[in-house]
């Protein structure tokens, strides 16, 4: 059994972390109903990526991704994960290699949670003493003290909790593929923004292969390597990076989905470290500081509220780094998106702080305002 | 110092049990005590020889176990019965069978049972194992009823998550659905063996034995302390079993419901 739980998908016996997963003309038709749910869908996902699925619901996004593990059966199509053909597999050996994450969570309420978190290594026929060991670790990987959580019930736990558990759950063989259906989608927003963080944190780790089913825009910015935006029938509209999205949205569908706000959720994706910074003017000090670990966002939050025309970026010890003013943030903007090279060095051509209105340079960069 | 740890530690750990535990008894006691008043009672009488026929321990015994037997007997196999039987109408996944079982158990439980144990009697023949199985027939809806809709009630996202996971349809059932439903159909079980206490009693009509024949026998021939023994017995033995069923329900539970 295990000799086959290695092969399954060949790449992962060599390297770990993701396989490639792709979809070539998928189409789900629903008896009885004139058009189909899902139609002709094609798509590659590279090993190791995040690709979030964004559209409205009943667009067939969810419907999509359940037919990756075959949740919902394909009527027409192609599915390969690694290079594997999964409709030729059998449904639950594939199903243990993927982690399939539900806005449910869907733990079972009468076992404990490490009873939970151990149940596929145990459909695989590991060891006892390997699935505790693995346990304890996935444990701590989801930061929940594996002595004081191990030996509870789940309705002990409060909805966050549950939620790590349920990654965890799914992360415990080791899939390389994971399906997550809106799984923060039932928790409050601080909850919510927390499990983003710690999911982000996590996946930089691990490097699965995810897709991620969100309704919510935002969090897809936030998340995803990736955005596909989905519409009726799951028609793909646009997909591509965030910032490409953001910045060059394909149609007025997209952009409506984008909604308003374009320029300041771009910024929110552009780190200070990538940012080209004007030379620092006049004496440092002075300023208000942000440091290098932020986005431009949070540059241009500081400069608002301080009312300040520009503040220095400052790095981990504190040394100041540049400076940013309204108009080089805004210069920034521009020259995300353009080909390499061509983004023009902020202050070089403008002179720092001269005070252009923030609003006013955003507004003309903002694609489709209209929400 | 040794009392004071004996009574804190286990506070501390179940707050809920110290005060659980004489209520577990308190049914046995209440049964007991009315016992024991009968009992008196009947020690006080001087008895007739019609009486004493019946009222002696060995006769007593001797109805009291066919009663126990027959009851217990029936609920065990409505249990292997209607349970599997569940199951196999719950994976057919037929709204249509659903449909008719869950309405033939509504009309199974509204027909008399004094009707299907008299009616089978005639049609086949009398003693025990016409009342065996007319109690079988009789107590087999309300299981096959509870084991469908405990079935049913499973959180369908606990079933996605389980066949999400890579489990087989088998193992969504064993691991899965049978034991989130252990409760309701346990409780069908419970109910079931009560009835069938109950309607045990009817037996006599067809020579079946049984506590039913003390109360026949005492309405027949005007033994008021014979009657009542017999009808006391019937009702303890019911409220008994519905405690110790009960005791059991609590321990095989699964924990985290």
């Amino acid at each position: 059994m295990s000799e086959q739980t290695a092969t399954l998908f060949p790449s992962t016996a060599t390297t770990p972390g993701g396989v490639s997963i792709e979809l070539e003309g998928v189409t789900k038709n629903y008896e009885g109903q004139a058009v189909p749910a899902v139609e002709n869908f094609t798509m590659r996902i590279e090993p190791g990526e995040l690709v979030m699925f964004v559209g409205p619901s009943g667009c067939g996004k969810t419907t999509t991704m359940k037919m990756i593990n075959r949740i919902i059966e394909p009527t027409s199509g192609s599915i390969r994960i690694d290079g594997r053909e999964v409709l030729g597999l059998d449904p639950n050996e594939l199903r243990r290699h993927i982690g399939y994450v539900i806005q449910q969570i869907g733990l079972f309420p009468h076992m404990t949670i490490a009873e939970n978190i151990g149940t596929v290594p145990r459909l695989l026929g590991w060891s006892k003493e390997r699935v505790n060991a693995r346990v304890e670790e996935l444990l701590d990987t989801v930061q929940l003290e594996p002595a004081q959580f191990a030996d509870r019930y789940p309705r002990q736990l409060s909805g966050g909790q549950q939620q790590r558990v349920g990654v965890a759950r799914a992360l415990a063989a080791d899939p390389p593929v994971m399906l997550m259906d809106e799984p923060f989608g039932a928790t409050d927003p601080i909850t919510r923004e927390r499990l983003q963080q710690e999911f982000l944190r996590l996946q930089a780790e691990i490097g699965k292969t995810i897709i991620f089913v969100t309704h919510d825009f935002e969090e897809a910015v936030r998340l995803g390597d990736r955005i596909a935006v989905l519409s009726e029938r799951s028609q793909i509209e646009q997909f591509d990076t965030p910032a490409r999205i953001l910045a060059a949205p394909a149609n007025d569908y997209v952009k409506s989905f984008i909604g308003s706000g374009a320029a300041l959720k771009r910024l929110a994706l552009m780190p200070l470290a990538d940012t080209t910074l004007a030379p620092l003017a006049g004496a440092p000090g002075k300023r208000p500081t942000v440091p290098r670990t932020g986005t431009l966002r949070d540059a241009l939050d500081l400069l608002v509220v301080t009312g300040a025309d520009a503040v220095d970026v400052v790095d981990e010890a504190g040394a100041p780094l540049g400076s940013l003013s309204h108009a080089d943030v805004s210069a920034n903007l521009a020259g995300i998106g353009m080909p390499a090279g061509t983004g023009m060095p902020a202050g070089a051509g403008m002179p720092a702080g001269t005070g252009m209105p923030a609003g006013a340079s955003i507004g003309e960069t903002s694609p489709g305002a209209a929400g | 110092m040794s009392v004071q740890s004996a009574l804190v530690a286990p506070d501390l750990r179940r707050p809920a049990r110290s005060g659980q535990r004489w209520k577990a008894f308190l049914v046995p006691g209440i049964v007991l005590l009315f016992g024991l008043v009968v009992w008196a009672w009947v020690q006080s009488l001087t008895l007739d020889s019609i009486e004493q026929r019946t009222l002696n321990a060995g006769y007593i015994t001797d109805r009291v176990r066919e009663h126990l037997v027959l009851s217990i007997l029936a609920a065990v196999m409505v249990a292997v019965l209607a349970i599997p039987t569940g199951i196999l109408v719950h994976r057919s996944n037929s709204r249509t069978l659903r449909s008719v079982v869950l309405g033939l158990a509504n009309i199974g439980q509204a027909t008399p049972a004094v009707g299907v144990v008299i009616l089978l009697a005639i049609i086949w023949q009398t003693g025990f194992l016409t009342a065996l199985i007319a109690l079988v027939i009789y107590a087999f809806l309300p299981v096959l009823r509870n084991t469908l809709i405990g079935l049913a009630e499973v959180d369908p996202a606990v079933r996605e998550s389980a066949m999400g996971m890579g489990m087989t349809p088998n193992q969504v059932l064993r691991r899965i659905e049978l034991p989130l439903a252990s409760p309701v159909i346990l409780a069908g079980l419970r109910t079931a063996l009560v009835f069938a206490v109950g309607v045990a009693t009817i037996a006599t009509f067809i020579n079946a034995g049984g506590l039913g024949d003390m109360i026949v026998n005492g309405l027949k021939l005007q033994r008021f302390p014979v009657l009542l023994v017999g009808a006391g017995l019937v009702a303890a033995i019911a409220i008994l079993i519905d405690w110790a069923a009960g005791l059991v329900e609590d321990r095989v539970k699964p924990r985290g419901l």
